[in-house]
């Protein structure tokens, strides 16, 4: 076990190490290098230069590397000039806003996703079934924003039910008391994230339905009611737990697109607007932040499934 | 039954009748069965009986058709735009209705289905061929090689995918071309991942041990023995990697960060609508020719991909 801890440490650190170098060098992606999409297209040659030399783009890459992860080790993300703020603080501002959507969303979608699933997979080949199945192919098949886009078409267009954009404001609570702003981009969010869960615990019910140790519940006597519940709803929810926990920030990503139909003013909508103001220190910043996040969820989940799952073999 | 795609045909097993002179020599006559091709046909027959499935390949058709044979029939013009026709609502010259700069939305909607179906192929062939190359030889290599390019394909998978779709737009200001490779670049790594994992199990397969004991490259043992014989992942894979790409591409257009104008796809003509709907007046035609198609043309491939599963899965229970 302490063999397989050191081994996917190792593992996820050179990871870690790839991206880390990837993202830099996506700095010199940008048109014209960093300091060019920063000081605009009339700067001159002379300034670009002096600026390169100052932020220390002109030496080897190596160095820049170096200096560079020393920053982030101090938790220095970069500074958006064209915010005049750090990264770090625009995130502090902005991910607990984000967190509000995400969790909100993925409750709701759990919440009807679950016992749906579950259904399908008891009833399945059922009319029931079908028409469920239909609904989470359409969810597969919609993006997210047009998701959005037909909500506000449907309830704030057509009946006055529900205003079109989320609630405005700089803090949590600010966004928690307007609940009625709320309703729709959580509920454009869980739409999405119903049709992903549905159909897991669909599969994962049946696949547990076939398991021998159903076979020997259901020959010890135990009801069909308690092999259900008591057997196959717990190792289904298991799976799900995991995948949750993988699929988290890919969940915050993918709030990107609800963020901007409503203008939710979360990292989502931070992200598109420094995408079009070419704010690369923000694009950067929170590009690495997530997939260091991704990495780390990971990690976590291959560890605590060796140490829960005996019957996972490591080599 | 035992028959495996390179094995079961008696007329290949008598090897030792063949004029020997070079394991080339050798290895074409086992390449030269109807291996891959039997077993392409017998997934259609499978594939043809799912009605669902071939209720999509009918729509599918009729989309590509709409797209690229249209604009010859119903002529629009999607260069200039005509403000005194903006937001005109459907009528009988123009059946749905006019954008907010004053293109017919029918015609626009052939024009940005082009864009939207060429993307969605091209992105998804060059993803899926890269990855497919990767894969086979990662896993076909093995050892500390296989590991360490796999780690590549674990940072690569490890970026949120839209975010840095979203950043290689801001870079590039891609035109249709430069689009495909956007989503090509990152969309690989999935399926290296996948290919790797059937290579595992295919490269100890009896008949591509052979190909290494008569002394044939790695190379020919990959392209013609491993990757024939993945071809049911590869081609399912592909179809989900369509669908993918067209909504990916739609999320970008959205965004404002797809193709630059005049060229436009589904998204783009959605980030249009959305401004007026929100405005409070009810444009419906601004967004519901281009979502329908978008979600249409996804569910198509969505079905198709799941029948292809399908059959070729019971391909393999059958063996």
């Amino acid at each position: 076990m302490t063999g397989f801890l050191i081994r996917r440490t190792l593992q996820a650190l050179l990871v870690v190490f790839l991206v880390t170098v990837f993202t830099l060098a996506l700095v010199h992606l940008f048109p014209g290098g960093p300091i060019r999409s920063l000081l605009g297209p009339r700067a001159t040659p002379q300034q670009v230069a002096y600026y390169n030399r100052l932020y220390g783009f002109d030496q080897p890459f190596y160095v820049q590397y170096i200096k560079w992860v020393g920053q982030l080790l101090h938790g220095n993300l970069g500074f958006s000039t064209k915010l005049n703020q750090s990264v770090t603080s625009l995130i502090a501002q902005d991910l607990p806003k984000t967190i509000i959507l995400v969790l909100l969303g993925t409750v709701v979608s759990l919440v009807f996703g679950i016992p749906l699933g579950l259904y399908q997979a008891v009833k399945r080949y059922t009319t029931g079934d079908y028409i469920l199945t239909g609904i989470s192919f359409l969810g597969y098949a919609t993006p997210t924003f047009f998701v959005g886009i037909l909500l506000v078409e449907w309830f704030s267009i057509d009946i006055h039910l529900f205003p079109p954009f989320a609630p405005q404001g700089t803090t949590v609570g600010q966004i928690l008391a307007d609940p009625r702003a709320l309703v729709l981009p959580v509920a454009a969010y869980a739409f999405v994230l119903y049709a992903l869960w549905s159909r897991y615990m669909r599969s994962s019910v049946m696949d547990n339905l076939v398991q021998d140790y159903v076979r020997t519940a259901r020959a010890k006597g135990a009801s069909e009611r308690r092999v259900l519940w008591g057997h196959v709803f717990r190792n289904s929810l298991m799976s799900i737990v995991t995948l949750l926990g993988l699929s988290l920030p890919t969940l915050v990503a993918g709030a990107i697109f609800i963020e901007v139909v409503f203008n939710y003013p979360g990292m989502g909508l931070a992200f598109y607007n420094a995408a079009l103001n070419v704010d690369y220190q923000v694009l950067l910043g929170f590009t690495l932040i997530a997939t260091l996040a991704t990495i780390l969820g990971n990690l976590l989940a291959d560890v605590s499934y060796a140490v829960l799952d005996p019957r996972v073999r490591y080599n | 039954m035992t028959e495996h795609p390179m094995g079961a045909d008696p007329g290949r097993m008598d090897t030792a009748t063949l004029p020997v002179e070079t394991p080339e020599a050798i290895e074409r006559a086992l390449d030269a069965g109807p291996a891959s091709r039997s077993l392409l046909r017998r997934g259609w027959e499978v594939f043809a009986e799912n009605k669902l499935a071939l209720a999509s390949l009918a729509m599918l058709v009729f989309i590509v058709l709409f797209c690229f044979v249209g604009p010859h029939i119903y002529h629009t013009n999607q260069v200039n735009t005509n403000l005194n026709d903006a937001l005109c609502p459907p009528s009988s010259a123009h059946p749905l209705g006019c954008d907010n700069v004053g293109y017919d939305q029918l015609g626009r909607l052939m024009v940005g289905g082009q864009t939207s179906l060429e993307v969605g192929f091209a992105a998804a062939i060059v993803a899926v061929f890269i990855g497919t190359l990767y894969g086979a030889f990662s896993g076909f290599i093995g050892g500390p090689v296989d590991s360490f390019l796999m780690r590549i394909v674990d940072a690569g998978l490890s970026i949120p995918y839209i975010m840095v779709v979203i950043i290689l737009s801001v870079v590039f200001h891609p035109d249709t071309v430069i689009m495909i490779f956007i989503i090509a670049v990152f969309y690989w790594l999935g399926v290296a991942r996948l290919v790797r994992g059937e290579t595992l199990s295919l490269r100890t397969r009896e008949y591509v041990q052979a190909v290494r004991v008569i002394g044939g490259r790695k190379s020919r043992a990959v392209v013609r023995h491993i990757v024939p014989n993945a071809i049911g992942t590869i081609i399912v894979q592909t179809t989900f990697a369509i669908a993918d790409s067209i909504l990916i591409l739609a999320g970008l257009g959205f965004l404002g960060l797809g193709v630059q104008p005049p060229a436009t796809d589904w998204g783009d003509m959605l980030s249009g609508g959305l401004t007026y709907i929100q405005s409070g007046t009810n444009y419906w035609w601004l967004i519901y020719p281009p979502g329908i198609a978008i979600i249409l043309t996804c569910i198509c491939f969505n079905f198709i991909g799941d029948a292809l599963r399908d059959s070729f899965e019971t391909r393999l229970q059958r063996r």
